[in-house]
């Protein structure tokens, strides 16, 4: 029996009026890679920021190692283990490597201020062993906005191993990648499991999804619609399943 | 590998480099202009008299320029903490630490009223600050009824007066020294503060800098506070020098000062700015009037100059900016 690393429980969330998620339940374990998967607009970065802490639930119960918790801060749920690599890539573009490595956990003295050489040190690390960057035209003071997408990835991805979390949330990965950063990415989400670690994906892309992923996830307007072991479906019964959604808005589940 | 250290130096700091190059330009124009004014002390002593009072304000400014927002209510809150100031000192016989903890305090809560506005009811910045500047300036009409307080008897001569605003060995202003200080440790706080770094990011990025977990409202709060702050000691040190309160004290700051945040070189898109810059413009902005008189202009040219020299500063860093792009 898999080891449970995050469980979901009846997970409900509004913005005003708008029902994105409705009725949600899904489990992790320990060691394994699911992706979510879906349309546009099906709640998915939702569900990803409910878990990360950057919106709160209205209501459902959240449990992390078998323990209830609430996160309710992107502080707690770091804290607790739980690192995200954003679509949106969350790094600032005029800001310097090292201080985006390390915003919002800045490594200070006891007023407050910055320990610039040590987080300049950790970057220099992170940058050389995490990542393998070997260019020498970037620099840990090098801004973001000189980077392409694939080593705005690997900073995030960096980042997210060298806080050694047990769960990585990975919202689009691969968007905007060439296929030889994709392909990176791609191996880094396999490496994770041999470190026994968890990752939640987001992608639009069924192939990478499949090739990357233990267990699939279909949600559709807030609602979880089907879950599939990679070993009870194919690649193409699972592209199959997502055209008749996109067409019926429905998963026939005896097929 | 000296040169390399000067050419990364030269790279990261280039508006910092533009902005003294153009104050070199201005003061050695004013120098060949007007040398029987500029080669004399008094002209340097009135500078730094005059100064201090927007320049504590423009280096406070600067955070919340650097958020990409702004504040237009400073110049009443000004008004209104030296309104208080004067009413406890004339009523408390002269005690100092009442009058400054009850000024700043309203100072600080004036700019939390700003704070709360555009982060919890969601206000941009530019509209919220317009109702706060006609508020507290309004609230200061309806107190004082149009009259105002001399504080002569209970600050001159006063310990605190000294510290204030007299004169280090009887040359120097100490608000000048006070300034000096400040811009010294604010420019500490902006560069390698966590609240200065984080600053940074959220007017970078708002969204990224909430993903990564940084409290955005808190940070555009404390931004918000602080200029309260720091107005409410610029309405102090005027005190202190004019002896004086009267009911417009504040009017006239807001262009001077941000004008000061822009001319230094900080971006008004959020995310880029420097300290450093802004004291610079301080100095810029602080010295057009007597320098323009000096050279033998008349001061109908004040405000043009003053404009021509915003707009060139403000394209040049767009400029930059968009090269760097």
């Amino acid at each position: 029996m898999a080891e449970e690393l995050l469980k979901l429980q009846n997970i409900y969330k509004n913005f005003g009026n708008v029902k994105v998620l409705k009725d949600v339940n899904i489990k992790i374990n320990k060691g394994e890679v699911v992706a979510l998967i879906g349309d546009n607009g099906a709640g998915k970065s939702t569900l990803i920021k409910v878990i990360t802490g950057v919106h709160s639930p209205n209501s459902g119960k959240v449990f992390f190692k078998e323990k209830e918790v609430q996160i309710k801060s992107v502080a707690q749920s770091r804290k607790m283990g739980i690192e995200a690599v954003y679509q949106e890539r969350a790094l600032c573009d005029q800001q310097e490597l090292f201080r985006n490595i390390f915003a919002g956990r800045e490594i200070t003295n006891s007023f407050g201020f910055l320990d610039i050489k040590k987080q300049r040190k950790e970057a220099e690390k992170i940058l050389r062993d995490y990542i393998g960057f070997t260019s020498k035209a970037i620099t840990v003071d090098s801004p973001v906005m000189g980077l392409s997408g694939g080593e705005k990835q690997g900073v995030a991805f960096g980042r997210s191993l060298y806080f050694n979390s047990d769960l990585i949330v990975l919202d689009e990965p691969t968007m905007g990648l060439s296929i030889q950063e994709t392909e990176k990415v791609l191996n880094f989400v396999k490496g994770l499991k041999n470190e026994n670690k968890s990752a939640i994906f987001i992608d639009h892309n069924i192939i990478h999804v499949y090739g990357a992923a233990d267990r699939f996830i279909i949600l559709d307007r807030g609602e979880v619609v089907g879950e599939f072991n990679k070993e009870d479906i194919s690649r193409e019964e699972l592209v199959k399943k997502m055209i008749q959604l996109h067409e019926s808005g429905k998963i026939k589940v005896e097929d | 590998m000296s040169n390399l250290l000067n050419s990364y130096f030269v790279k990261t700091h280039k508006l910092e480099i533009s902005i003294t190059i153009i104050a070199i330009v201005l003061f050695l124009i004013y120098f060949l202009g007007a040398p029987h004014v500029f080669t004399r002390f008094p002209i340097y002593r009135a500078f730094m008299q005059s100064m201090p009072f927007f320049g504590i304000i423009a280096i406070s400014a600067t955070f919340v320029v650097t958020l990409g927002e702004i504040d237009l209510s400073f110049p009443s809150i000004v008004g209104i903490t030296s309104l208080i100031f004067g009413i406890i000192m004339t009523s408390t016989d002269g005690n100092f630490f009442i009058a400054f903890i009850l000024a700043t305090s309203l100072g600080m809560f004036a700019g939390l009223v700003n704070g709360l506005l555009v982060t919890k009811i969601g206000i941009p910045s530019i509209v919220a600050t317009i109702g706060t500047l006609f508020f507290w300036r309004g609230l200061v009409n309806v107190i004082s009824q149009g009259s105002g307080i001399a504080i002569v008897d209970v600050a001159d001569g006063t310990w605190h007066h000294m510290i204030f605003v007299e004169k280090l060995f009887g040359k120097i202003p100490m608000q000048f020294i006070w300034f000096i200080v400040l811009t010294g440790l604010m420019q500490w706080v902006y560069r390698y503060h966590k609240f200065g770094n984080h600053i940074h990011f959220v007017g970078d990025n708002k969204a990224s800098a909430q993903m990564m977990g940084i409290n955005v409202d808190n940070v555009k709060i404390i931004a918000f506070v602080q200029l309260g702050f720091f107005s409410a000691l610029a309405g102090i040190f005027t005190m202190y020098e004019m002896l004086y309160f009267w009911p417009t004290q504040g009017e006239g700051l807001m262009l001077t000062t941000l004008a000061a945040v822009f001319v230094g070189g900080t971006s008004v898109f959020g995310g880029k700015g420097t300290i450093f810059g802004t004291f610079i413009g301080v100095l810029i902005i602080g010295s057009l009037e007597s320098g323009i008189v000096a050279l033998g202009l008349s001061g109908f040219y004040v405000k043009f100059i003053n404009g021509l020299m915003i707009t060139v500063a403000v394209t040049v860093y767009a400029l930059i900016q968009r090269r760097k792009n």
